[in-house]
């Protein structure tokens, strides 16, 4: 069951990181090692904190259960459960989920002899939830500077955090990560545009090569990245977009309190202008 | 334990240069004599050029070349034409549309907005023809047109903003200045004006297409550099003719979240995903002012914010 036809001769044991052959088994298409049972455990009492702390709430509608951090006055210390308690816990879960699922993705990775580069990447979006929900906070003293785990009471954070510093898109670092961003985008559109326009000629055409995308790419603007240097570039644009907005965040209250658009005046004020 | 992951290339190889894939009789000759640059050739190819122009590459580049310098002008003559001042300036100057009193009327004064739609006009016909241009180039080599629909999509997102959702609400004042800071003050306003554009919900798709799109790059290109070492870069002969590189890279997904893309599938994945970005975010921007006035209070009508 759920096996594709090739499947069942890379299903060999080994590469486990911990546990040896404990967990070294499938359960249906998924791989279920040390790190997935951590994993679904971490995920299932998260997942049941979430729905407790909409239980204690005053909805069910899904776009607005909200699960809120501590407030500020209680700074770092541990909330009773109804005052933000809940959001540690869930915290803590989440940390512990994402990390053995990182953490599974390597024992995968072991197993079919491959690179750690999905597992590293992951690393990246992890060390960016680390630094919003829990490097910021405690550089800024106080848990309640953390966002909410909601549809749209995050995206209400997000709103009115930016406004406490006037205008985000003022922040170089906000900027870095937006352009990084659509650049990213702008770079797999190209990709997936060009594999695809590779495959898929036209009725009775044959398939073309990869010297048609490198001559196609040259053609079009003077150079052509190639098949593996196009992976390596969007990955790492990527990764710096996640970087570039831990970075834009952290340094927003504990580097810079005041407005984004005031941090500009250094340019105005150089000595070199007079 | 420890093995490369391959992320830059340690040995870079020196061959003949390539000239690229014969082209149609009637073409144009590609121009400019290939070169190696090192600095390329550790995440890439070594190679640069040659480039086709074509007379579509050449009116392109003409036309985006008089839109940026109208706008550099005008930010020039904005501070009475110091060069100090204008490098000092530079981030915060605008080359803006003109104002409401002069409604969508086709050419405003120059200095009150006319620049801005010569400019804008300018750099509409670079951008289509340079969309026009990968379609052009993607025919004479027999390849699909997927880069030039694309491409169509971005411009949708540009036009909707200089210039359709402009025409809607009858006045040039509603489109986006240029200018670096301006531009980005333009998105500020805009969405406090309209009651916060987080609530607008294809705001909120186009957002979850962006952040998807780098989080499909980044799954698509790690996995791919993990399976470098079977040969899974090639992806064109994966797909044609699969081999142990996309079986791997399918089933670490398989087995990671129970589902999988295949070495074709991924790039539609990605294509979609792209070019929703855009296709969703012009629906979000025409819609804001032109249907919609007040998104959070569309948000409260519709029950997903709380009335303040």
């Amino acid at each position: 069951m759920a096996l594709l036809s090739f499947e069942r001769k890379y299903r060999v044991r080994g590469g486990t990181l911990v546990g040896g052959d404990l967990f070294d088994f499938w359960v249906g298409p998924y791989y279920v090692g040390f790190f997935g049972v951590t994993t679904f455990i971490f995920a299932v009492l998260g997942t049941a904190l979430i729905v407790y702390g909409a239980a204690l709430g005053n909805t069910w509608n899904p776009w607005r259960i909200s699960i809120d951090p501590p407030d500020v006055s209680l700074g770092l210390a541990l909330a009773p459960m109804r005052a933000g308690g809940l959001w540690q816990a869930v915290t803590v879960c989440a940390l512990g989920a994402f990390s053995s699922w990182a953490l599974r993705e390597v024992e995968i990775a072991r197993k079919l002899g491959m690179g750690i580069h999905v597992p590293v990447a992951f690393g990246f979006a992890i060390l960016a939830y680390f630094t919003l929900e829990v490097v910021r906070p405690v550089l800024m003293g106080a848990w309640g500077y953390a966002f909410p785990y909601g549809i749209f009471s995050h995206l209400e954070w997000v709103s009115s955090t930016g406004y406490r510093y006037l205008n985000f898109h003022y922040n170089p670092a906000h900027m870095i990560a937006v352009s990084l961003f659509f650049t990213t985008t702008f770079a797999l559109s190209l990709h997936g545009s060009l594999i695809l326009s590779a495959a898929n000629p036209g009725n009775g055409d044959t398939v073309k090569t990869p010297e048609h995308e490198d001559t196609f790419f040259r053609d079009i603007i003077g150079y052509s990245i190639g098949t593996l240097g196009i992976h390596r570039l969007g990955l790492f644009l990527a990764l710096a977009a996640v970087l570039f907005s831990a970075i834009c965040i952290v340094i927003s209250g504990p580097v810079w309190s005041q407005g984004w658009p005031e941090w500009w005046n250094w340019w105005r004020n150089l000595p070199i202008w007079s | 334990m420890a093995t490369y992951q391959n992320l830059f290339t340690q040995v870079q190889v020196r061959g003949p240069v390539e000239l690229g894939v014969s082209l149609p009789a009637g073409s144009e000759a590609r121009l400019g004599q290939p070169w190696y640059l090192g600095l390329l050739g550790i995440l890439g190819n070594a190679q640069v050029g040659p480039i086709y122009l074509g007379i579509t590459g050449v009116l392109s580049l003409t036309f985006g070349l008089v839109a940026l310098s109208i706008m550099g002008l005008n930010m020039f003559a904005q501070v009475h034409w110091s060069p100090v001042e204008f490098i000092r300036q530079l981030p915060w100057l605008a080359l803006s549309p003109a104002g409401p009193e002069y409604g969508f009327q086709m050419m405003p004064p120059l200095e009150h907005g006319g620049w801005w739609n010569i400019a804008g006009g300018f750099l509409t016909a670079s951008l289509v023809l340079w969309c026009a241009r990968t379609y052009l180039r993607a025919k004479a080599l027999g390849l699909g047109t997927h880069v030039a629909w694309a491409y169509a999509s971005a411009i949708w997102l540009y036009l909707v903003l200089g210039f359709i959702r402009p025409m809607l609400m009858g006045s040039w004042n509603e489109a986006v200045p240029f200018g670096l800071f301006p531009h980005l003050d333009w998105v500020g306003t805009f969405s406090l004006r309209y009651g916060n554009l987080f609530y607008n919900p294809f705001h909120c798709l186009s957002i979850v297409f962006l952040y998807g799109s780098v989080l499909l790059f980044a799954m698509h290109g790690a996995t791919i550099l993990a399976v470098s070492r079977y040969g899974g870069e090639r992806e064109l002969e994966q797909i044609t003719d699969r081999g142990t590189a996309a079986e791997r890279a399918a089933l670490f997904w398989r087995w990671t979240m129970g589902f999988n893309g295949t070495m074709e599938s991924v790039h539609r994945w990605a294509w979609w995903f792209a070019v929703l970005t855009p296709l969703t975010g012009g629906i979000g921007i025409l819609i804001t002012g032109t249907v919609v006035d007040d998104w959070h209070a569309w948000a409260v009508a519709h029950h997903y914010a709380f009335s303040l």
